[in-house]
């Protein structure tokens, strides 16, 4: 490899980040066309979510009377917090520049400011819905962090690390380890919690603002115009960020390593885009044979995910061959 | 087989009969917890037979075939005849304990199994006797079971995966129990089986249901 092609971790990083920008509305709308076309109807389009943030961005800013400075800087913080972690995470390439700084309990935690952050605004509000909307995505954050933890914990016994390159270059080299039962229950936990996080079928409703179900539309219901671009924006993101990341702990193939060549970035690009496209459409697929859970059924779902993922940490640190 | 596939096979059996009995937890269906019984006896007959493979043992592998048999399509086969067609005796009705509670107990039930067993692992570290925590929880969770469902079907469930665990933690620790033995211990758990369809039958003619909390007074 010669010094010319090389490239400093830094442009694929940026480049990481640009591409979650860009790509985050077309995956929301890429999920959104193939749920429409499989209830038989046409649908809006891949870039419809792109055409949705055109039309809210140009709109004016309106604040609802009586809300604070919490309101005003909470759509910012889901969104930095969300960019943040799409730096972190070896989804390109490996050699992020912020990798040995933030580690994985790092990401669960940006993860969880976020959710916070749009919680606090809910309230901020003083709306009934708001509020209503802020427990409920609480309730269901308490149980989801954990088990997210406890998840990649398993992943990260085998590798000896809790830094997401180190997880992610040890599969790669040993993929043997994908089919053994610790891994196995953390994809299934981690899949379950990934799913609520993102308040997707069936423990959330993307696309419902019927009053007694919706979670995450309860909170954001007051905000509009640009805030409730950047909300939309977000949330769109952290979904792409968090199938990326399912997708390069179990499918690490085609991640460029800590110091790419311009093929190598070029190659890690087509395979991250091509592997969340396949589980978003997965997800979507699957979201049209199912119905929402009752609320008050959640918590055994998550319980069980949160089980798995235990199990998954006791097989893969009991079973462990002794080297 | 080499090591690696040993290993391999062994601990996927020993994962899937654990996530059974989880799976057993959390579902309400009568009918879907039958079927998940007969997938752990399928897990189960895997570990005499991957070790007979392993040590070039045909008795050990025999005794699997048998376990197969018996815990994968027989009793399975007789708890769904007994589980009846009315509506009303298809799931388990309100059981004691709240399945997110039971799924946290089930939890710490585990990991007890895990920190009572490892003088057994130390004793002989191998990769048969490292997978024994599993058989072990197994046991525990099968006690819960029959503790907290009330149902007559759900609790002999629970007595089928008490029985599934004990035999899947001598197969894991003596690397399998004599062939008279193993039979004895099949044709008992058949037997209490067939007489508990058959009590189940009774009841149900008799009281109009199996739920045995309802049972607890005298009637004259």
């Amino acid at each position: 490899m010669s010094a010319a092609t090389e490239l400093p971790g830094l442009t694929a990083t940026a480049l990481q980040v640009v591409a979650v920008v860009a790509g985050a509305p077309f995956v929301v709308g890429g999920m959104r066309q193939v749920r429409a076309r499989l209830e038989g109807r046409a649908g809006g389009g891949i870039g419809q979510p792109w055409r949705d943030l055109r039309k809210q961005l140009r709109k004016q800013q309106i604040t609802p009377a009586g809300t604070t400075v919490v309101f005003g800087f909470a759509p910012a913080v889901v969104a930095g917090t969300t960019l943040l972690i799409a730096a972190i995470l070896p989804l390109i390439a490996l050699g992020s520049p912020l990798d040995s700084a933030a580690d994985l309990f790092g990401v669960v935690g940006l993860l969880f400011l976020g959710t916070v952050a749009l919680t606090l605004a809910g309230l901020d509000t003083g709306t009934a819905f708001g509020g209503m909307g802020s427990s409920r995505e609480i309730t269901i954050a308490a149980l989801v962090e954990p088990t997210i933890l406890l998840a990649v914990f398993a992943l990260s016994v085998p590798g000896h690390s809790a830094n997401l390159a180190a997880i992610v270059s040890a599969t790669a080299d040993h993929p043997g380890q994908l089919v053994s039962p610790g891994s196995l229950l953390a994809f299934v936990a981690l899949a379950i919690v990934i799913i609520a996080e993102t308040g997707r079928l069936p423990v959330d409703n993307p696309s419902t603002h019927l009053e007694l179900t919706m979670i995450h539309e309860a909170m954001i219901l007051e905000y509009a115009g640009p805030k409730l671009a950047l909300v939309e924006w977000a949330s769109g993101m952290r979904l792409t960020v968090l199938l990326g990341l399912v997708a390069n702990l179990f499918l690490p193939w085609g991640v460029a390593g800590a110091h790419p060549s311009v093929l190598a970035v070029l190659i890690g690009l087509v395979a991250i885009s091509a592997k969340v496209a396949v589980l978003a459409g997965v997800l979507a697929t699957g979201e049209v044979f199912i119905a929402k859970l009752r609320y008050f059924r959640i918590p055994e779902l998550l319980a069980g995910s949160f089980l798995l993922a235990l199990l998954a940490v006791t097989a893969s640190y009991f079973f462990a061959t002794p080297t | 087989m080499t090591q690696a596939t040993y290993n391999g096979v062994l601990n996927l059996a020993a994962g899937a009969f654990l996530l059974a009995a989880v799976l057993i937890v959390w579902r309400r269906e009568l009918r879907s917890i039958v079927v998940l019984l007969a997938w752990q006896g399928l897990a189960l007959a895997a570990i005499p037979v991957t070790e007979g493979i392993y040590h070039h043992d045909a008795a050990l592998v025999i005794v699997g075939v048998v376990v197969l048999v018996l815990r994968a399509v027989i009793l399975p086969l007789l708890l769904v005849r007994a589980v009846g067609t009315e509506p009303h005796e298809r799931r388990e009705s309100t059981p004691l304990v709240n399945t997110t509670t039971s799924l946290l107990i089930t939890a710490a039930l585990t990991v007890l199994a895990y920190a009572v067993t490892r003088p057994i692992i130390a004793l002989d570290p191998s990769p048969a006797t490292r997978a024994v925590p599993a058989a072990f929880a197994v046991i525990l969770i099968a006690v819960f079971v029959m503790v907290s469902r009330r149902r007559a079907l759900s609790q002999a469930v629970g007595f089928m995966m008490l029985d599934n665990g004990i035999a899947a933690t001598a197969f894991l620790i003596t690397a399998g129990v004599p062939l008279i033995v193993e039979l004895g211990a099949s044709l008992d758990v058949t037997f209490a089986v067939l007489v508990l369809g058959l009590l189940t039958g009774y009841m149900r003619a008799t009281f109009g249901g199996t739920d045995l909390d309802q049972l607890r007074e005298l009637r004259g």
